[in-house]
């Protein structure tokens, strides 16, 4: 009886069709709105969170905001950190500067980290060539430098540049490694976070000391790591032994890539539900048309309504034949709005040279709420065929 | 078995009160043909409209085959009208945008028979009024006699025990109105109880007997105690019904 009732549907629909493509317009633009809105959004909160945890969402910061307090942190006593709290797995200091650099190939103002052996391991750095900072670098405060695959292929011409000179402030310091720099995405990304330029090198904390004014032996900020993804609980042990050591929590700023990553999400959130809900919205105005037309449709009808109570139907297969011929109606609008949104998705992929692929939550959603729509706007037409009575209905011209 | 009890129909038009049934009693055995006559708007399509459960009735009782329908739901009307009645209107009522075979197929759909049987039947009652080879054909690209004969193959196919026509062949040719009518009869050679409503004399000679109708009064001699009611001239009419009853067994054409 249903697939009797699907196949009247979609012949009435063919009979009708420029008034049933009206008809479905209403959803078709409701779905194409709802499917590219959210398929662009998604695909955008994907590249970003992609990023973000390509940094390390495990990662921890912790920055000093009273400069002027007595009792700051010694490079040994954040080292020693990881061996206090139950939960932090590494710390390492760091200090940043914006310093000239130089070779024979070229001159360029790089920013320079002063760190320790730590850093890479918290930052999950993975070396392409040589070795990060390693203790006794740190300890002798002797000159050497890490630098990062741009920096490598601006300052020496290629990334295997081991052994090579960098000028610092005009003081030589020896290349020990190269980081692999991971994708393009993470240098923008740290350009973003840091405010840094595309080149980056990294020597030990202690020699930047002597390079950088206003770089001392107490510690700014630092990073640590936590022990098996446990970001929260070693946040929270770092925050209490802040507490601790200063009293005060205006005095210190935690903050843990993950919260970017919760922002991030609340963020395109947000975005999605309002997008969806002004894409309800018109899916809504779409229902009110297919039960205008409903409503038309069962009136020029009502004979043949009559005719078919006459020879045996019951109310409610006709009931459901008018249902399923509302339903029909939203579902095919909903597929002709997914066709449209896939060759639009398809065009902007085109012609801005991006890959956004239709968002299947988003698909079943929509398919959900057009059939929501035809069943509830289809209701009361529905409703008005079956109740009419045989003779009435027979009478009708 | 169809038994009217005093059954009223009355239509308010405004003011006026149009009685279009008045204390109608009939009785009708199961297999008989019997014709329906009477002048127009004496109430025969609403007599007809009763016994196919159409329509219901305001005053009295009616009964098909002993049991009363008053009660009964519209998906119980539904039910009895899809397996017990086989309409034939007088203006077919062919749903316009439908082949002959879906047409006919309609009612079987509505019975819940299989595919397989369905088909079966549809090519048997197409074959029966010989359209089989217009199957494919929408009502309005067939003359009225072919649309009547879709119509009557319509009703046959779910195999009805009662079948209601309407003045079938009211809007046909003679020639054609004779085709309806032996149609009718073989439906009633197989053991159908048919009930054919016509203003036409000869058309309803050919009936086993006539019931008469007259501004929703009605005169069925079948009926034993409210005949003392029936004006003598209206029985006096119903004589002749005993001899065309024996005369239409001469008629070769029947
Ligand atoms: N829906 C209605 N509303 C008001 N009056 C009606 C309605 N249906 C029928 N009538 C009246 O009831 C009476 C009987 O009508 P009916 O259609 O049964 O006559 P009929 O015998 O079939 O006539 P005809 O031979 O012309 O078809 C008529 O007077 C008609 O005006
Ligand atoms: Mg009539």
């Amino acid at each position: 009886m249903i697939l009797q009732s699907i196949k009247m549907a979609l012949k009435s629909i063919k009979t009708n069709k420029l008034r049933s493509f009206l008809t479905m317009l209403g959803i078709i633009i409701g779905v194409f709105a709802l499917v590219v809105l959210v398929s662009l959004v998604s695909g955008a909160t994907n590249t970003i969170t992609e990023s973000i945890s390509d940094i390390g969402s495990d990662m921890i910061s912790v920055t000093m905001l009273d400069w002027g307090a007595n009792n700051r942190l010694s490079i040994k006593e954040v080292e020693s950190l990881a061996d206090k709290l139950p939960n932090v797995a590494a710390t390492a200091p760091a200090a940043q500067g914006s310093i000239d650099a130089k070779t024979k190939l070229k001159t360029e103002n790089v920013m320079v980290y002063g760190t320790t052996p730590a850093y890479a391991e918290i930052q999950g750095y993975k070396m392409k060539y040589g070795r990060f900072l390693m203790k006794p670098d740190c300890e002798n405060h002797t000159n050497v430098v890490v630098l990062n695959h741009d920096a490598a292929i601006t300052f020496f011409g290629r990334d295997n540049c081991i052994g090579e000179t960098l000028k610092l402030n005009g003081r030589a310091y020896r290349v020990i490694g190269v980081v692999d720099s991971g994708n393009q995405q993470m240098s923008m990304m740290s350009m973003l976070l840091n405010g840094g330029g595309m080149y980056t090198v990294y020597i030990p904390y202690t020699s930047l000391i002597r390079l950088a004014s206003g770089i001392k032996l107490s510690v700014d900020s630092f990073y640590a790591s936590a022990v098996d993804g446990n970001t929260g609980a070693a946040k929270d042990e770092i925050n209490d032994y802040m507490m601790d050591k200063y009293g005060d929590e205006d005095m210190f700023y935690i903050f843990s890539q993950s919260e970017i990553s919760e922002a991030m999400d609340k963020v395109t959130g947000t975005l999605s539900l309002l997008l969806g809900g002004i894409a309800a919205i018109s899916l809504l105005v779409g229902g009110i048309g297919i039960m205008n037309i409903m409503l038309v449709s069962v009136t020029e009808r009502t004979r043949e309504i009559g005719i078919r109570k006459a020879i045996g139907a019951q109310p409610g297969v006709i009931r459901l034949q008018f249902l399923i011929e509302a339903m029909t109606l939203s579902i095919v609008g909903c597929l002709l709005g997914i066709v449209l949104s896939w060759i639009t998705l398809q065009i902007i992929n085109i012609l801005a040279n991006v890959s956004f692929g239709l968002s299947i939550p988003v698909i079943l959603l929509s398919v959900l709420f057009s059939s929501g729509v035809g069943i509830l706007f289809g209701i009361y037409p529905a409703h008005k065929a079956a109740k009419m009575k045989p003779i009435d209905a027979l009478r009708f011209s | 078995m169809i038994v009217f009890n005093n059954v009223s129909k009355i239509y308010h038009m405004g003011d006026e009160v149009v009685k279009a049934l008045d204390h109608a009693s009939i009785h009708i055995r199961q297999g008989e043909f019997v014709s329906i006559i009477g002048p127009s708007g004496s109430g025969k399509s609403t007599l007809m409209n009763i016994v196919g459960c159409l329509d219901t009735a305001d005053e009295g009782e009616y009964f098909l085959d002993g049991m009363s329908i008053k009660r009964y739901s519209e998906k119980s009307l539904a039910m009895i009208r899809s397996r017990k009645i086989g309409f034939i209107f007088q203006n077919f009522n062919l749903i316009s945008t439908m082949t002959a075979e879906e047409n006919v197929e309609l009612p079987l759909i509505y019975q819940g028979l299989s595919m397989n049987e369905r088909k079966a039947r549809v090519k048997e009652a197409l074959e029966m009024v010989d359209l089989y080879p217009r199957r494919k054909h929408t009502p309005n690209q067939m003359s009225g006699g072919q649309q009547q004969r879709v119509a009557i193959a319509r009703a046959m196919a779910s195999k009805p025990s009662i079948f209601l026509a309407d003045e079938p062949t009211g809007n046909l040719d003679q020639a054609t109105g004779r085709q309806i009518m032996q149609i009718f009869h073989h439906l009633h050679e197989q053991g159908n109880t048919i009930v054919l409503i016509t203003h036409d004399e000869h058309v309803a000679e050919q009936a086993d007997r006539s019931i008469k109708i007259m501004d929703g009064k009605v005169y069925d001699e079948t009926v034993g105690k409210e005949e003392t009611d029936v004006p003598v001239s209206a029985s006096a009419e119903e004589t002749p019904s005993e001899e065309t009853r024996q005369s239409r067994k001469e008629d070769p054409s029947a």
